[in-house]
């Protein structure tokens, strides 16, 4: 840690934002993910802290009552600066399976236009690239998935969608994610993962965290529906590798 | 039970709040006017987690079938009990088969519906606030019935408290956000030297502002938003994130509404006017 110039601004009365430098880099969020790990386990222990990482920032609320910006301020730089021994994080690769069926994948006709790949290229690249857990927010369960090759980048559409269903796996610029639910939306939907990312009757109701990180495989029809029909009855098991820190 | 005969425009259960799941994209949720709903459980000795109903401009048709100890606080709602008015912020004792209704809007938006004990609805994610994608449902329909624990007998500390003008206020109380820097003397000028009228996108995500001011373009990381950021979007429109706003956001935080704030515009509805002041 303490490798990075990080500014400390108060949210509000009941929050503070940590920021890293502006860029869309593996090593800031790993830093970060490392920070507030320490944080968690050492310095803000016991206390009702939430804790929401995001690219290069974090924020961290407390609800309870207004924080002494000023007070925490000099302690999180402190602690910032400490040189501290963190037990390495878990790092975890999870494997989705996706159907890019064109049923499922509404633009990947389009796209596959726009880019003169063939649809096949199109899913080859998606589900060779591994993506990096930037973010989870706008809806319950939304993860921002980072590191999508050039040749997948493509702008939201102009003009979005009052719904784009439940499981439907999107590119937009830099970016590739799963809508968790039924939702309005403007990515470019290029097929549909039959895991759901959501759940609030489970025990983990997410199931990913920021700094996971997912690849996609390529699954029929079929083994889609075996799928939906195994988690609905709660045996379907999910593809996670706990990979060497 | 609580027996919804009519549910009104949109009446949903809501408690403090749902805490734990920021990091998870889940919302705060909870109940809007915090400094309202707040008041009702108070007169009734509630626990500060007991789960309310708000109730929303066009109130619900509410059938008791056990007795008990009622309260409700902010918007005026020409609220009844068996057809003779009631007060907001006074203890009420309701017999089985008592039946409360809500009439005309006369003030504010949101009316908190407060029972002895709180509503008994289930619990999701340590919460009972109704949200779309965590809970069941995100409002009540007819015919829906609530459960809450009898109650014959209640001796309130306070039976009655006298709340000002809380309704009236048109002043938000804001602190500097984390982009409120990017903004410059212009920005600033319009953001604090003019009056916005509520948009009718307003909802208990965001409250979108009619007027534009000017916008910001230079993009940013998404990073996260509150209940009462401000955002500023590149077209000079101005959101007010709500109770169930997006925990994320990729538009400028350029001011923070205070808690106080937050009630005050929970409050508001199309075309009511709100001014921002910098504490």
């Amino acid at each position: 840690m303490n490798s990075y110039p990080i500014s400390i601004r108060p949210f509000g009365i009941h929050a503070i934002l940590l920021e890293w430098p502006g860029r869309v880099d593996v090593a800031i969020l790993e830093d970060i993910l490392q920070f507030t790990q320490y944080l968690k386990e050492c310095c803000l222990k016991g206390e009702e802290w939430e804790i929401v990482p995001a690219y290069n920032s974090v924020t961290l609320i407390y609800r309870e009552e207004p924080i002494d910006f000023d007070q925490l301020k000099i302690k999180l730089l402190n602690w910032y600066q400490e040189d501290i021994k963190v037990v390495k994080r878990e790092k975890i690769l999870w494997r989705l399976p996706v159907c890019y069926d064109e049923d499922f994948g509404i633009d990947l006709k389009e796209i596959s236009e726009k880019s003169g790949k063939s649809v096949d290229e199109i899913v080859k690249l998606h589900t060779t690239h591994i993506y990096n857990v930037f973010g989870i927010g706008f809806l319950p369960g939304f993860t921002y998935l980072g590191g999508v090759p050039k040749a997948l980048e493509f702008d939201r559409r102009a003009e979005p969608r009052s719904k784009v269903v439940k499981g439907s796996v999107g590119l937009a610029g830099k970016q590739t994610g799963i809508y968790p639910q039924d939702s309005p939306g403007g990515w470019n939907i290029i097929g549909n993962c039959s895991v759901p990312m959501f759940d609030p009757k489970a025990k983990e109701p997410c199931f990913i965290s920021v700094g996971d990180q997912v690849q996609f495989y390529k699954i029929t029809k079929a083994e889609y529906n075996l799928h939906k029909i195994e988690s609905e009855v709660g045996i379907y098991k999910l593809e996670k590798i706990i990979l060497d820190a | 039970m609580l027996k919804v005969l009519k549910s009104g425009l949109f009446t949903s259960v809501q408690d403090i709040g749902r805490y734990g799941y920021l990091n998870k994209g889940v919302p705060v949720a909870g109940y809007m006017d915090g400094f309202s709903a707040k008041k009702v459980n108070q007169l009734l000795d509630n626990n500060i987690d007991a789960a309310v109903l708000e109730i929303t401009m066009t109130g619900p048709t509410l059938f008791f079938e056990e007795e008990t100890y009622i309260s409700m606080g902010g918007a005026l709602l020409s609220a009844t009990l068996n057809n003779e008015p009631v007060n907001n912020y006074e203890v009420i004792k309701v017999e089985k088969g008592d039946i409360l209704s809500y009439g005309k809007l006369e003030k504010g938006f949101r009316n908190y519906l407060a029972v002895k004990g709180g509503f008994k609805t289930p619990m999701v994610l340590g919460s009972r606030s109704f949200f779309s994608s965590v809970t069941k449902k995100n409002h009540l329909v007819d015919g829906d019935e609530l459960e809450y624990d009898a109650c014959s007998l209640f001796e309130p500390k306070i039976s009655k408290i006298i709340v000002d003008s809380f309704l009236d206020e048109k002043e938000l109380k804001v602190t500097k956000g984390p982009e409120f820097k990017n903004l410059s003397d212009r920005q600033l000028e319009m953001l604090f030297g003019k009056k916005f009228s509520i948009s009718n996108e307003n909802n208990r995500m965001a409250y979108k502002l009619e007027e534009k001011i000017v916008g910001l373009t230079n993009s940013m990381i998404t990073s996260a938003t509150l209940p009462g950021t401000v955002q500023l979007t590149p077209s000079g429109k101005l959101i007010i994130l709500m109770k169930d706003g997006q925990t994320t956001g990729g538009y400028p935080r350029i001011l923070q509404l205070s808690d106080r704030a937050i009630s005050v515009l929970a409050q508001k509805k199309y075309g009511d006017e709100v001014k921002f002041k910098l504490n």
